[in-house]
């Protein structure tokens, strides 16, 4: 229990120091120093439950448990690498008169509050909590994607909150909903919304009201996941925000929405004892794939085109959700770690490139491998992770995926298959001329951070050959759970 | 005494029905915030019923957090916007109020359909004012959507909230109390980003004009 609350204390604590401290020489450190903290609190509470199985903690108002742990262990690590990419990426904004004084203050604290509201969304075992931490990590990053105070940001900024907002009023509803069907079972206590109370009389829930209290949490939930018709705020806000927050965006804030609608579907699946949460989901994850991959050859912004990818994989996860069982599931949560480790690995090699040319038109990006072979590399290795080249791990949670999809859905295998060929096609095409090719680009003026991209890539690559056997253990348990 | 407690729910439902269709043709900002806190009122109104003929106490607490934050706290922070981003007698073009109102009592109808199924379930007083709550919800909808300016966006915005809050109190005798207090945090905190975000805008649009935002797009 008091790990939790650690866990939660130690950003929310670096939130409100580095409101006073964020604009000094070394706030980047102590932003970095706080995620480090964050981080090693949450592998102490991993080793935990792998040790001693679901924690229940402070009056069961949070609940960790297989499914959710790795979530906090990679919430925790990601956001630990984005800092450290996040120190050399400001400071070169800052030389150029992007980022000043109060600006950096913004972007440290609200960093530390976001990651705050990421990891009490995964632990929190009250589901209005949970849509009280989803808004909050709107709220939190809104003002930093409007934080060059542009007007495409400020554009941007506009859609995201606006968007997510309409969006996660449709949650609150289904929660809502949901509140009035738990209810009539379990009485008008305060543990009502406690999922693990749910997950006991899951069974007992009403039919009728669950059906549409799961369809607007999912599209409630969906429009942060960025499931087609619902993405339009994503491309936008990840072009258009400091590239550190794109990296948390995607590898974070996406994965979270998406473990929202999972813990939801296992209640509506035992209260409905159909397979109606299964089929809504993977409609709308097989539209995100064959949408987003059909976009994707229509983008200039290279931040914007892998925005598009993510609405992409979002969405191959949903589909793999939505189909369930051990293997699909298990697919699903291995995507989503490797996706997440991929996604902001290329996020930090793009940052670098897009600070180094001076814009983010992909025409204009050349010849990275001569001016930083690193960067060039690190961008390279990482477009092929993500496009399911052998041996990284997305080709082993691909293959699954479309292994599942054949046996159990084999009409959307060809589906599955075109978006995937076309998304291939549309991303290598662009990413090829920018790393190899001519350039004049000048150099940075802070050495570029790209420990952290080889770093997740390493880990991409492992899980791809190997899944060491406590983590497949985990995923197996997690995948049985969900079912 | 249920009976009359019923039927004064109802005039309160009733009442936030009608504001959210007069919202939806009002064309002067400041009136728009009147009819706001207007809404406030009958949801607190409506709240205190439940409570009193329920005996839920727990009801009179966030009955007075509606009270603080949508009667007093969001309409003072909207005026003082308004005042300094000197919007305060703005009136915008509506085109086809009378089309809005049609489609406006569609929504009704879709909302009511929609909540029979779930208001048979419910064994709270106000059972019949699900669907009223729903139909709030999707007329503050339709207004974000058929607005230009950023101000009555964000109203629209906050009415929607609004009709959810009645939706808890009618269908469930309202959200535990953390829940609730976690909500008005957000909203709050929200409104307040709402306010910096709009003299971002007007600084470097000089309008709160929202077609400016509309250049980007895939093409």
């Amino acid at each position: 229990m008091d790990v939790i609350v650690l866990l939660l204390a130690i950003p929310l604590a670096g939130g409100a120091i580095l409101w006073t401290w964020g604009e000094r020489e070394s706030a980047p450190e102590v932003n970095s120093a706080f995620s480090l903290v964050t981080l090693v609190v949450a592998c102490w509470l991993t080793a935990m439950v792998i040790e001693g199985g679901p924690i229940l903690g402070f009056y069961e108002q949070f609940f960790v448990d297989s499914l959710n742990v790795f979530l906090i262990t990679l919430t925790a690590f990601v956001g630990f690498t984005t800092s450290l990419f996040s120190r050399p990426y400001m400071r070169t904004e800052r030389d150029r008169g992007r980022m000043t004084g109060p600006r950096l203050r913004l972007y440290h604290s609200m960093y530390q509050v976001f990651t705050f509201t990421m990891l009490l969304a995964l632990t929190t075992n009250n589901m209005g909590i949970l849509w009280v931490a989803m808004e909050a990590a709107t709220l939190a990053t809104v003002l930093l994607v409007s934080v060059y105070r542009t007007a495409a940001s400020l554009e941007a900024a506009w859609k995201y909150f606006i968007l997510c907002g309409v969006g996660i009023a449709q949650a609150l509803f289904g929660t809502i909903l949901l509140y009035f069907a738990a209810e009539r079972v379990l009485g008008r206590e305060g543990n009502a919304l406690l999922w693990t109370h749910l997950d006991l009389v899951k069974g007992e829930l009403q039919p009728a009201i669950m059906s549409l209290a799961f369809v607007f949490l999912l599209v409630g939930y969906g429009t942060k996941v960025g499931l087609v018709p619902l993405h339009n705020w994503l491309p936008d806000a990840h072009a258009e925000g400091p590239t550190p927050i794109s990296a948390v965006l995607s590898g974070l804030l996406l994965n979270v929405a998406l473990y929202s609608i999972v813990r939801c579907k296992v209640l509506a699946d035992g209260a409905l004892g159909s397979h109606f949460a299964g089929n809504m989901m993977m409609g709308f994850g097989l539209l995100s794939v064959v949408v987003a991959a059909f976009f994707l050859s229509r983008q200039r912004d290279i931040k914007r085109m892998f925005a598009y990818s993510s609405i992409e994989h979002m969405g191959l996860m949903t589909f793999a959700f939505g189909m369930g069982g051990p293997i699909a599931n298990f697919a699903a949560l291995l995507h989503m770690t490797v996706h997440s480790l991929v996604k902001s690995a290329i996020f930090f090699a793009v940052g670098h490139a897009v600070q180094k040319a001076g814009t983010q038109v992909m025409e204009d990006i050349r010849g990275l491998l001569k001016v930083s072979p690193r960067v060039g590399w690190g961008l390279m290795i990482g477009t092929l992770a993500i496009l399911g080249m052998p041996p990284f791990g997305v080709f082993a949670s691909e293959f699954l995926i479309l292994t599942t999809a054949m046996r159990e859905h084999a009409w959307a295998t060809p589906i599955l298959l075109l978006a995937l060929g076309v998304a291939f096609a549309a991303i290598f095409a662009r990413v090829q001329p920018m790393v190899f090719g001519d350039t004049g680009h000048p150099r940075l003026t802070h050495q570029p951070a790209l420990t952290p991209v080889f770093i997740h890539l390493g880990f991409a690559f492992m899980l791809g050959l190997w899944i060491p056997p406590y983590l497949a253990a985990w995923y197996e348990q997690a995948a049985r759970l969900l079912r | 005494m249920g009976g009359y407690g019923t039927q004064i729910v109802n005039l309160f439902a009733a009442t936030l029905l009608l504001i959210a269709f007069a919202m939806l043709a009002q064309r002067r900002i400041v009136a728009l915030i009147h009819l706001f806190a207007l809404q406030g009122l009958a949801l607190v109104g409506s709240t205190v019923t439940v409570a009193w003929v329920t005996g839920q106490h727990h009801l009179y607490y966030s009955a007075a957090i509606t009270f603080a934050l949508k009667v007093v706290i969001l309409p003072y922070i909207l005026h003082r916007l308004i005042r300094r981003l000197n919007v305060k007698w703005d009136i915008e073009t509506l085109l086809n109020i009378p089309t809005m109102m049609l489609v406006g009592i569609v929504l009704v109808v879709f909302a009511f359909n929609l909540a029979i199924p779930i208001s048979e379930f419910s064994t709270s007083m106000a059972r019949g004012t699900l669907g009223i709550a729903l139909a709030c919800v999707l007329l503050s909808f339709l207004m974000m959507i058929t607005r230009s300016k950023a101000v009555p966006q964000v109203i629209g915005f906050l009415a929607m909230e609004n009709g959810l809050f009645f939706a808890a109190t009618s269908a469930t005798y309202g959200m535990p109390m953390v829940v609730e207090l976690g909500i008005a945090l957000d909203v709050l905190v929200g409104m307040v980003i709402l306010g910096v975000f709009l003299f971002q805008i007007r600084e470097q649009f000089d309008s709160l004009d929202i077609r400016h935002l509309e250049s980007l797009r895939d093409d």
